[in-house]
């Protein structure tokens, strides 16, 4: 197969697109690819101060690697959750770490969430009998910290490195269950409605994860390959499986089924009724940051009942 | 004879097939995995060839 710009011996077909390139031609087109994006969602401007939520996987070290190269100002984030299964927190951060290493400039936060609460995430889902749903006291840790780090450093918004698949898979188990209110929210913007909440952007929301797989390796860049341990057997997995048997079948239905789903929203062919209007919001009186629950958000609910407890 | 590698598991095809049946052969979906050969990404046209040794790189993750 050749390279549909040049004729040299393509790396890719992306079916989907009708289209085959080579290495050079590939990196090309990703990256306007992304920059596309970009400015079709207004997700921010090159004078924005952007934070970049990296993980260590190939989608948000692939995302750093593309915003600086169009010259955003984008830093990273990366929050040490202290997973120790597989090593998988340690690998991780030595990911991360190298890849500053190789992009001079590169500004790196690390928040560790053991040595700032005391407790790592799997030991404060164990301890406040969570075990079962690590994977959404996880998310409620990292956006804390996501928004807090975004606060106190005055940046513009959070990217993050969800890719067209985890956008999809979400897309399909919302509209599975008729989750309304999801459905509503789903977006590749999704706006500040307050100082201390961050606006969340996802830049690779249209590219394929094959796609920002294949841009990991043809760009050198290390990533983990191991899967966090929590998420193994997860929903989003099974429907990401679903989806590419699909799409084995029908190139381009995973992309059609979300452009279509953002464009019905646009263009206000669907609407979401009943829609709580937004709740009021007042500060925690630990962390400061808005909450609509009495006193604490459940961050700090989480971390209180511990301390109050004397675990 | 042309290896396979995907994740720890090893295994043989005869020469002569695509990377696209390979991959279909072992169960896995082209839209899943990318093909590596010689350190270097493929195409799933690509024929096999005898001594060939291809590596599946998993591309979903959990998210």
């Amino acid at each position: 197969m050749k390279c549909r710009k040049c004729g040299e011996k393509a790396v890719i077909n992306m079916r989907h697109h009708k289209l085959a390139l080579c290495q050079k031609h590939y990196l090309e087109w990703f990256i306007g690819q992304v920059d596309k994006t970009i400015k079709r969602y207004r997700m921010f401007r090159k004078k924005d101060k952007i934070l970049v939520a990296v993980s260590g996987g190939k989608d948000s070290l692939s995302l750093w690697d593309v915003l600086l190269r169009l010259g955003y100002k984008a830093d990273g984030l990366y929050i040490n959750l202290g997973i120790e299964g597989g090593n998988y927190s340690d690998i991780s951060l030595e990911k991360v770490e190298k890849f500053v290493a190789q992009h001079p400039g590169a500004h790196l936060h690390i928040v560790d969430i053991k040595t700032l609460y005391g407790r790592s995430v799997p030991e404060l889902a164990r301890e406040s009998h969570r075990g079962k749903r690590i994977c959404a006291l996880c998310g409620l840790v990292k956006r804390h910290e996501m928004n807090r780090v975004a606060y106190e450093g005055g940046y513009y918004a959070i990217a993050t490195g969800h890719n067209l698949d985890d956008e999809v898979a979400v897309l399909f188990g919302n509209t599975l269950r008729w989750q309304t209110g999801y459905l509503a929210r789903q977006a590749p913007v999704l706006p500040s409605t307050h100082p201390m909440l961050a606006r969340k952007v996802k830049p690779f929301c249209r590219m394929y994860e094959r796609e920002t797989a294949a841009y990991a390796i043809l760009q050198g860049i290390d990533y983990i390959y191991e899967e966090c341990p929590y998420a193994v057997g997860s929903t989003s997995i099974l429907y990401k499986n679903l989806l590419n048997e699909l799409e084995e079948q029908s190139p381009g239905s995973k992309l059609s089924f979300y452009l279509s789903f953002l464009q019905a929203k646009e263009n206000e062919q669907i609407c979401f009724m009943g829609e709580e209007a937004s709740p009021e919001l007042h500060p925690c009186e630990k962390c400061g940051q808005p909450t609509t629950a009495p006193r604490y958000c459940a961050f700090c609910r989480v971390i209180y009942k511990l301390r109050e407890n004397g675990i | 004879m042309v290896k396979i590698i995907y994740r720890d598991k090893e295994w043989e095809v005869k020469p002569g097939i695509t990377v696209k049946k390979a991959i279909k052969e072992a169960g896995l979906l082209v839209e899943a995995v990318l093909p590596i050969k010689d350190g270097k990404l493929i195409t799933e046209d690509t024929v096999l060839k005898d001594g060939d040794v291809v590596r599946l790189i998993a591309v979903i993750s959990g998210g």
